[in-house]
């Protein structure tokens, strides 16, 4: 019995001892605490490229498709007081998309992409939106901006109808005021229809602007993405791809007048933040004003508020932008700024 | 119809009938039931379990195992809400019932906590707190050193000593004997609870797919079969040889049981400090050891009436009832299984537990007048507050 005993034990740690040793990948570098210094970030590469974070940077009104492609989504017509009549084609769909590489989410969107596209016109000009919902949910879409009650998108007056799957409907409104806003889903619960993708960017124009001429413009929507469902964000970034701009910095030049319009659509956390490195920029907060309110090179965002920096780097070299909830940078929202 | 009255081809048909047509109403149920209706587009069910973090210089391994029905592929890692890169062995997709090493470099800090997620590639996360971070043990000349001097301070030296009462408690008579005899009942129902409740706190930690239950009941009950086997095999050899051998056999399962509860104790010591959840303190040493001093009494209450020399077999019996602390501890340091803990803890109690019953059963033959004597209550009852007692030497 006794032996038996024995016998089993001593197979039971032998099998224990027995598992091959593995060893990690080392490059030139072998001091321990310098390589676990650069193991931050994360693992793999995207496997797919449903969306193009650096595109949407500088896309909008669907700028980025053939004119003929372009007309299936968004038309111009000048109208009779010189304005235009931009007319836009929205499609709720669900699609699956990925927010970290290799990790996947089960995004509710605008036309399949997160955030939905940008939409921009100059102050005055009217605003269109042929909406159809393909999903299996209800939807709408809600602009910040001046409407009418019944182009609302929150179901607050009968006219205002929320669609439901198959069905489709039109939402108008004048172009006002000028800023960068937002717009987003407003059906019920919103919290859930916001952090699943329903969100994009709306840049007005102003009709007579006095500020410098900008250089390079840039659309950025700060998300996160709660991808087990627990209420909370598991990842976070700019434009949808955690870190996409620390793998491929964005490209600008010194001394150009590079413009952001930036806007905060993270659920769940109160705060969002914006901090450049060894730069400064000057601040319209909602854009609404000519004139900035800040000059800083770090801001706290609340949930759907939005900004326009207006950034002149001093010289060549890489600048790291990030939140300064440092704990969002790490976990997504950080990136470059390559200055030729 | 001939075929039929022979008996055996009958008695055949009337085995397989029941299985054949059990297969024939699964593939019905696959095919035309109501599969599809749980074969719905439900989100995936994926699982995944951080069996063991260790902790090397800068550098972490996760022990990850794939304890549900799917294949998880593994994207990306966070620690302590920081995104990391991670290296898998042998590769980051882990079947069903698959191990995978997470290995990374990592600036972690000794003594500190550490939250690890790993992130699948539907965005499930699979969570592990660590409230120690602790250098894991190399298995280097000086780690083994340790522990089995370790072994031996709590487990076979303590045993060892209380053998020693041995001349003292073989002068015991009558009622005396009886009081040795149920103090010793005490002692190994307590170390059986104890074993018990330890046991069950282990099944939560279980990956499911081993049934953390039935690891408890096959242990259990493995072990009260196969001592039940030996106590009925030595029946008849007792007939021939006297009440000496039947008490040596009887010494000797005692020693077992306990040796197998302290392969628990070892376990214990040896994975808390290998997982790095408590750092071993001097006083839970110490503890071990007032606590097992007592089981030497335990063993060597049968022997007590035997005249013949039996100073090797008690040297055996201590060694039986101590070295599996020893080699718990070193189970427990380099290859800590919550299931393997769990069986071994399983067959202890069996042990003990079924030792009790044999003294008990051996207490009520001997005595006519019963087992509830005032006597043997009061030695009960001192068995178990001595180990009560004792227990309060581990904190």
């Amino acid at each position: 019995m006794r032996k038996l005993i024995l016998a089993t034990l001593a197979l039971v740690v032998l099998t224990g001892c027995g598992q091959n040793e593995i060893t990690l990948q080392t490059d030139s570098k072998s001091d321990p605490q310098d390589l676990a210094q650069f193991a931050i970030g994360p693992s793999g590469e995207y496997e797919t490229d449903d969306f193009d974070a650096h595109e949407f940077l500088t896309t909008w009104n669907f700028n980025n498709l053939a004119q003929e492609e372009r007309s299936k989504f968004y038309k111009e017509t000048p109208l009779d007081d010189g304005t235009l009549l931009r007319e836009y084609w929205f499609n709720a769909v669900e699609t699956t998309i990925e927010v970290a590489p290799g990790v996947f989410y089960p995004a509710w969107s605008y036309n399949g992409q997160v955030p939905g596209p940008t939409i921009r016109a100059t102050e005055g000009d009217t605003i269109r939106i042929h909406f159809l919902n393909t999903s299996s949910k209800p939807h709408t879409v809600h602009f910040h901006g001046f409407h009418a009650a019944s182009m609302d998108g929150s179901g607050s007056v009968p006219e205002d109808e929320i669609m439901l799957p198959g069905e489709s409907r039109i939402y108008e409104a004048k172009a006002e005021p000028f800023g960068t806003h937002v717009y987003h889903c407003h059906s019920y619960p919103v919290s859930t229809h916001i952090s699943r993708g329903l969100y994009g960017a709306y840049i007005v124009d102003p009709k007579i602007d006095t500020r410098p001429k900008a250089d390079k413009e840039l659309v950025m929507v700060l998300n996160g993405f709660d991808t087990d469902f627990d209420g909370e964000n598991d990842f976070y970034a700019v434009n949808t791809k955690a870190f996409a701009y620390q793998y491929k910095p964005i490209k600008v030049k010194a001394g150009e007048l590079v413009r952001i319009h930036l806007s905060n659509m993270l659920e769940f956390d109160l705060i969002n933040s914006f901090h450049l490195h060894a730069n400064f920029f000057d601040e319209y907060p909602t854009g609404t004003k000519l004139t900035p309110a800040n000059f800083t090179d770090t801001m706290i965002m609340g949930q759907a508020e939005r900004s326009i920096l207006d950034i002149r780097f001093k010289e060549p070299g890489m600048f790291m932008f990030h939140s300064h909830a440092t704990e969002f940078a790490e976990l997504g929202w950080m990136g470059m700024f390559m200055v030729e | 119809m001939r075929l039929f009255k022979n008996s055996k081809i009958r008695l055949l048909f009337s085995l397989l009938m029941p299985i054949v047509f059990i297969g024939l109403l699964i593939v019905l149920f696959v095919q035309k039931g109501t599969y599809g209706v749980l074969e719905g587009n439900f989100p995936p069910i994926e699982k995944l379990f951080i069996e063991r973090v260790v902790f090397e210089p800068e550098e972490i391994t996760l022990k990850v195992f794939n304890d549900g029905p799917e294949t998880v592929q593994i994207s990306q890692l966070i620690i302590n809400d920081v995104v990391w890169e991670f290296e898998t062995f042998p590769d980051s997709e882990i079947d069903p019932l698959e191990n995978v090493d997470v290995k990374f470099y990592y600036p972690w800090v000794e003594g500190d906590p550490l939250g690890f997620k790993l992130v699948s590639s539907n965005g499930i996360a699979f969570e592990k707190d660590i409230e120690v971070s602790f250098l894991s043990p190399v298995a280097d000349y000086e780690y083994v050193k340790t522990f089995v001097l370790l072994g031996l301070y709590v487990g076979v030296i303590p045993v060892l000593l209380g053998l020693l009462w041995f001349p003292f408690l073989r002068k015991l008579q009558g009622k005396a004997y009886m009081f040795l005899l149920s103090l010793t009942v005490g002692l190994l129902i307590f170390l059986g609870f104890d074993a018990l409740g330890e046991a069950i706190e282990l099944i939560g930690e279980v990956p499911s797919v081993f049934n953390g239950v039935g690891i408890l009941v096959i242990g259990f009950l493995l072990a009260i079969m196969i001592l039940g086997i030996i106590t009925y095999k030595t029946e008849y050899k007792v007939k021939l040889q006297g009440d000496h051998s039947k008490n040596l056999a009887w010494a000797y399962m005692i020693a077992l049981g306990i040796g197998l509860h302290n392969m628990g104790e070892g376990l214990a010591i040896g994975s808390a400090y290998a997982i790095g959840e408590s750092t071993l303190g001097a006083t839970l040493v110490i503890g071990f050891m007032a606590h097992n001093l007592t089981e030497g009494i335990a063993i060597i209450s049968p022997l007590t009436r035997t005249s013949n020399k039996i100073t090797g077999h008690l040297i055996l019996m201590g060694l039986l009832a101590g070295v599996p602390t020893v080699i718990g501890s070193l189970i427990g340091g380099f290859a800590y299984s919550p299931t393997l803990a769990l069986f071994f803890l399983a067959i202890g109690v069996g042990a003990i537990f079924d030792v009790s019953h044999d003294i008990l059963h051996h207490m009520s033959q001997k005595h006519e007048r019963g087992l509830f004597t005032p006597v043997n209550v009061s030695g009960f009852l001192a068995g178990l507050l001595t180990m009560y007692m004792t227990g309060f030497l581990v904190l």
